[in-house]
């Protein structure tokens, strides 16, 4: 288990810096630069004299060995630099973002439980009833409408029902206050995001959770607890969802983290000043430090959440191991 | 086809490019008082708050409420492109010594927001760093002030601009409103401090900034133009997505934006608010060029530039654009509300404005003949922006077709389409030329070769084309300058046709319609210190 353990983390290392590199030589390999974004694109005349001032300031004119290992240096350090488009360190920006990004996850998640986990189970319980045939086209146009355009007609129907009620349209804030200064603000401006976020994440969660349920379901240990006599209740939660619910832990463990940087469309169509729109923002500007940021720190997560997963996976199942 | 006579065609396009709507207000309201005016922005936060160093109106719609600048734009009047008045100075100068010397007196009493007084010399500390910046400093604009030689404070309440030569383009330039009043104090001490950091003279006083999010203001006491500002405070919230822009205002989240709105917006927006929603449009000082690379063949050959301008029709193409794109006029290389823009009449004699346009095809057809490039395929590079580039792009393409060309597009984003351009790698690119104060003779420099004005793209040099612009750029005399102007734009469209002008923009603001006091004009960087804007409510 230790020498698993060692051997597992060590990749980590090269894991890190190919994905540094692969960062690094993509983002240069986009046409362009940020000082030309930055001095012309309203349409302005840039300057040639501005141009090359911005090039030598964010250091772009430096040979790009110099630039590499300054991020990787800087990577491994914690120190991710300064933005090259709003010249606050990067760190900064994030911090600013992430408290909306983090609290529309964990809201989004809370309606996804709340949703898929009953849902699933009783579909199962249920298969092949109309009740079953419900829950499983519930889940199916979840999986198929994509959030952002839920997004839009969630607005545009709260716009028209409240005009249609009160004679005048009203719309959540798009301007955001966090939970302990405004809770009613706070909450009126990120449910409508979590909902519809929440509503494909359950719908995905939904499934696997009726798939988890069926095959538990057909278990020897379920078909003894009912030879016993256990009552059905007792079967469902204790034996049957308790099992069920690993993969499906681990599917809402992957997509909550897929969620902190993953909202791109959903924090456009709300307006919500968070991670993916600062990612967007990042690419957009052709900010290669922030965009090396925001693509290391998603690395990162995904692979120490990996790492997590494998060690525990070994911790739980002593047949996994090196060689 | 109706013809107009020249005088006639003048005054419709005048009329044409400055069509504020006004709604229901009335010079006779009286301001009142009070109140936080809720606005968005539509970009993302802006790079720096340094007006001195950014170019995007992200910049000057977050921070100008916290400036003051030398002269500006009459507030009351913006749409005008020749009437600036005083911000910080008494009164607008006579220029002296052959026109090449301004003494503006500045104003006593005007307080920093810190409680400093500002005084001449930081008038013209900031004046320098716009003009000769220091070394490491970036300057946006110093390029627009290449006949000035030396800013002076001989008193502090007197600055004095000393000029190389004498020239029109200057005073327009002057009312640049990037060209905020920094404290000098500050900037010696850190040229950089204020791409961070706010602290100006305006009429706000900066509140709360949430990076991404939102820019507060709350009212300045101090202000010295007495009784301005008449708002207690406002609220920018960065919104670049249209479609959240249009429910904001239609749900009263905010009152409007000043940027502009496409045609699509505006009748939704009208029919959803009936009244409760002012929209004032005016002709933009923005408009898509099209550059044809002349190191590309045929595109080195005039006879197909020409070709390409006379094949599209601009005269029926603009009314039919402007319901679905942000264009409305149509125009030559001055902004069509310049005393120095072609009327009509002047721009029917040149190519790609001809009114008879069977006729100007069937020119067009003859020449790509004699050139050897009927049936021409080439590939358009236009950028990923809707409104009005692929508009534009893709209604060109239909006009091309027309006298059998070949065209194909390709639609990049901004860093890509730049790059593109620089490396000479497209045939023919959608461009956008956007200018600020309306100053035809700097504003022209677009059209001048890559020797002289390093963003243009055409690839080509033409000697004449400089001289002819530095005797027009020389020429003091409004009318002399006026004829060298239309022989400039003749020679730029029609005799070698570098460039396509297509259709100026249109800027569509709406607001709700108990925001009063703000009046339009053709630049969205113009006139946003909302000093004179007030609820009605």
């Amino acid at each position: 288990m230790y020498r698993y353990s060692v051997n597992r983390a060590l990749l980590v290392v090269p894991t890190l810096v190919g994905a540094a590199a692969l960062v690094f030589v993509l983002m240069r390999l986009i046409p362009g630069d940020i000082c030309m974004v930055r001095l012309g694109s309203g349409g302005a005349s840039v300057d040639p004299r501005a141009l090359a001032a911005c090039h030598a300031e964010l250091g772009l004119d430096r040979p790009l060995v110099l630039q590499f290992l300054d991020f990787v240096w800087g990577f491994f350090r914690l120190d991710f630099g300064i933005s090259m488009w709003s010249s606050k360190p990067v760190a900064e920006e994030i911090a600013a973002r992430l408290p909306i990004s983090l609290e529309i996850a964990v809201m989004a998640t809370v309606v996804a439980i709340l949703i898929a986990i009953p849902l699933g189970t009783i579909s199962a319980l249920w298969q092949n009833s109309w009740i079953d045939h419900a829950v499983r086209t519930v889940a199916i146009a979840g999986i198929a409408t994509p959030s952002f355009w839920l997004g839009i007609v969630s607005i545009l129907a709260v716009l028209d029902v409240s005009h249609a009620l009160f004679g005048a349209a009203w719309m959540p804030p798009i301007d955001y206050v966090p939970f302990w200064q405004d809770p009613l603000r706070n909450l009126s401006m990120v449910i409508l995001p979590a909902l519809t976020v929440g509503y494909r994440y359950s719908a995905v969660t939904m499934r696997m959770t009726r798939s988890a349920m069926l095959e538990v379901l057909r278990e020897d240990y379920i078909r003894t607890a009912r030879a016993k006599g256990l009552v059905e209740r007792l079967i469902v939660n204790r034996h049957a969802l308790k099992n069920a619910l690993l993969p499906v832990v681990t599917l809402i463990g992957i997509e909550f983290a897929f969620l902190i940087g993953g909202l791109v469309v959903t924090e456009q169509v709300f307006n919500l000043n968070g991670v993916g729109r600062l990612f967007v923002l990042a690419v957009q500007n052709q900010d290669y430090t922030l965009t090396q940021a925001l693509v290391m720190l998603t690395v990162a997560v995904f692979v120490f959440a990996n790492l997590a997963v494998d060690l525990l996976y070994a911790w739980l199942d002593p047949r996994i191991r090196y060689g | 086809m109706i013809r107009t006579s020249g005088l006639a065609a003048a005054g419709l396009a005048c009329a044409l490019c400055v069509a504020a709507i006004a709604g229901p207000t009335a010079a006779a309201d009286t301001p009142k008082r009070g109140g936080i005016l809720t606005f968005m922005i539509p970009a993302d936060a802006p790079p720096s708050f340094d007006g001195h160093r950014e170019t995007t109106f992200a910049t000057v719609h977050s921070a100008a409420p916290f400036y003051s600048v030398l002269i500006r734009v009459n507030p009351e009047d913006p749409s005008s492109t020749t009437d600036f008045v005083c911000d910080l100075c008494t009164a607008m100068p006579t220029p002296t010594d052959d026109g090449k010397t301004y003494t503006f007196k500045i104003r006593e009493g005007v307080k920093f927001h810190d409680g400093t007084p500002l005084t001449a010399d930081d008038v013209a500390a900031s004046w320098r760093a716009i003009i000769h910046p220091s070394e490491g400093v970036s300057s946006a604009r110093e390029s627009y002030y290449l006949m000035v030689d030396k800013v002076e404070a001989p008193d502090p309440t007197t600055v004095v601009f000393r000029l190389k030569f004498a020239t029109g383009a200057f005073l327009p330039a002057l009312a640049d409103p990037f060209t905020w009043v920094y404290r000098k104090a500050i900037l010696d001490k850190d040229p950089r401090w204020y791409e961070k950091n706010i602290m100006g003279s305006g009429p706000f006083k900066p509140a709360d900034y949430e990076i991404g999010q939102s820019i507060k203001g709350v009212r300045n006491p101090d202000y010295y133009h007495v009784g301005q500002p008449y708002l207690d405070g406002f609220t920018a919230i960065y919104a670049p997505k249209q479609a959240v822009r249009v429910d904001a205002i239609r749900g009263d989240r905010a009152a409007g934006e000043f940027r502009g709105l496409p045609p699509s917006a505006r009748d939704q927006l009208q029919h959803e608010l009936g009244d409760k929603i002012v929209m004032q449009s005016s002709d933009w000082n923005c408009g898509n060029l099209i550059t044809l690379n002349h190191q590309k063949k045929p595109f080195d050959d005039v006879r197909v530039r020409r070709a390409l301008a006379l094949a599209v029709d601009q005269w029926h193409g603009a009314p039919a654009l402007a319901k679905i794109a942000n264009v409305k006029t149509v125009g030559g290389v001055v902004f069509p509300g310049s005393p120095l823009a072609a009327t009509r009449a002047e721009l029917e004699t040149l190519a790609g404005y001809w009114p008879d346009i069977e006729k100007s095809r069937a020119e067009a057809k003859r020449l790509l003949k004699e050139a050897g490039a009927e049936g021409l395929a080439f590939e358009l590079l236009n950028r990923n922006i809707d409104q009005p580039y692929k508009f534009v792009g893709t209604w060109l393409i239909d006009e091309w077709s027309k006298i059998g060309l070949h065209v194909t597009q390709r639609v990049v984003p901004t860093g890509p389409w730049y790059e593109a351009m620089r490396s000479g790698s497209f045939d023919v690119v959608v461009e956008a030329s956007c200018n600020s104060v309306v100053n035809p003779l700097l504003d022209v420099q677009k059209y001048l070769p890559r020797t002289v004005f390093s963003e243009n793209y055409g690839n080509y040099d033409d000697q004449p084309e400089i001289d002819l612009y530095q005797k027009m750029l020389h020429e003091t005399d409004g009318a002399k300058q006026r004829a060298l102007m239309r022989e400039f734009e003749k020679h730029v469209l029609d005799t070698q046709a570098h460039e396509l002008v297509i259709t100026y923009w249109n800027r569509i603001v709406p607001l709700r319609s108990y925001v009063k006091g703000w009046k339009i004009g053709p630049s969205h960087y113009v006139n946003q210190d909302l000093a004179n804007v007030w609820l009605d409510q």
